[in-house]
């Protein structure tokens, strides 16, 4: 591809276990999600107003999934094809069955959309419905910034404990916006 | 929530890579497949004349068969796996096409016209129809458990359908050894039969389960 990020490389770093190659990969695939998936509900005929829950399911599959990448291959079919069964399925939950062929609007990955981060109402609302634990913990990393040692330092838990956690609360907000009707 | 900070919470969730697709699905195989080779050797067994029947060639022929089968619908299942759409998934199934074919005009030329309908109808028809499907109901559901687990396919219905078709092998292969009906006329109708409600079994359960 044109860009000069080279994504498969971020992913096969970040499966060596390196936390900022991860974090790149994920921050560039979610500026190329939030310009496809905007694309995608305009040509279904939908206002881009759910994109941002759409563009962090679409990252949740990908982080739950992502050893079906097959690091032999380029990664960017791999992230498409994840994209278009996300954007598809939300539509289809919302009650839109038409064929809806994303390659049409995809672009190249290297087609960054805008740079400011959305806020996705959903998975506020399906994080709220989570056991107060998870939330906590899910809370604690991601708006805190803190690390899962002093989360669990904090919460008096082992920090295993802490990441075994964290993934089911992971595994568990993927599973309600499957669950998800508007 | 912003998505930044999922971001953070997905590089928290650091945790050794999972088993491979493949060998989960074999797992589950060898599992769902134990389980029923239990249930095989405790309701009917292999039929009494194993040792002179592994001495004739439509004997062998059938165990060849059903283990191309098996092999086939284990690529199948793999490639259809993934969210990526396999681009011609059916091809892992053309070695079974062909041997089947093979087998068949080897059989038609090899035995008078007048054979071929009692060739055909065999003698168990419908004990094949009942035990491959049961047979095969373990070895589904482990391979579904397996899928859900380590897949993501593009399709869940298509992947389950492959699951089932994996499962219905696996029962056949079992019951092949039960089996007195050796002709490849036999073996091709009665066993195409036997695995088409597990497929469809199949493709329902994924249209559930394999969702992801």
């Amino acid at each position: 591809m044109a860009d000069s990020t080279d994504l498969s490389a971020l992913m096969r770093r970040a499966r060596q276990g390196d936390d900022e190659a991860y974090r790149r990969l994920l921050g560039h695939v979610s500026l190329w999600l939030r310009a496809v998936v905007r694309r995608g509900l305009v040509a279904a005929g939908r206002g881009p107003a759910d994109g941002e829950d759409v563009v962090q399911e679409a990252l949740l599959a990908m982080h739950l999934k992502r050893d079906t990448w097959d690091e032999t291959q380029p990664i960017e079919p791999w992230l498409r094809a994840i994209a278009r069964y996300k954007l598809v399925d939300h539509l289809r939950r919302r009650g839109f069955h038409d064929h809806l062929d994303i390659d049409d609007h995809a672009g190249s990955l290297a087609s960054m959309g805008e740079a400011d981060v959305g806020t996705a109402i959903d998975s506020q609302r399906l994080l709220a419905a989570l056991p107060e634990r998870q939330r906590r913990i899910v809370e604690e990393i991601s708006i805190e910034g803190r690390r899962a040692a002093e989360v669990a330092t904090r919460l008096g838990m082992s920090e295993g404990a802490v990441r075994v956690a964290l993934h089911r609360a992971l595994k568990a907000l993927a599973a309600a916006y499957r669950r998800e009707k508007p | 929530m912003k998505t930044e900070r999922l971001i953070e919470a997905l590089v928290a969730d650091r945790r050794p890579r999972s088993r491979p697709v493949r060998r989960e699905l074999a797992g589950a195989l060898a599992l769902g497949g134990l389980l029923s080779l239990a249930l095989f050797l405790a309701e009917i067994g292999p039929r009494g004349d194993l040792a002179p029947a592994l001495a004739t060639w439509r004997f062998d022929l059938k165990l060849v068969l059903v283990a191309t089968a098996l092999a086939g619908a284990f690529a199948l299942c793999l490639a259809l796996a993934r969210p990526l759409a396999a681009r011609r998934p059916a091809r892992s199934l053309l070695p079974l096409a062909a041997l089947a074919a093979a087998a068949i005009v080897v059989e038609l030329a090899t035995t008078p016209s007048t054979s071929w309908t009692t060739r055909l109808i065999g003698s168990n028809a419908l004990v094949c129809l009942t035990a491959v499907p049961v047979l095969a109901l373990a070895p589904l559901a482990a391979a579904l458990m397996a899928l859900r687990v380590s897949a993501a396919p593009a399709s869940p219905v298509l992947a389950g359908a492959a699951a089932g078709l994996l499962a219905a092998t696996a029962g056949a292969t079992l019951y092949a050894f039960h089996c007195f009906d050796d002709s490849p006329l036999f073996v091709v109708a009665w066993y195409v039969l036997a695995a088409i409600p597990v497929v469809a079994l199949g493709a329902i359960a994924g249209h559930r389960l394999l969702r992801w």
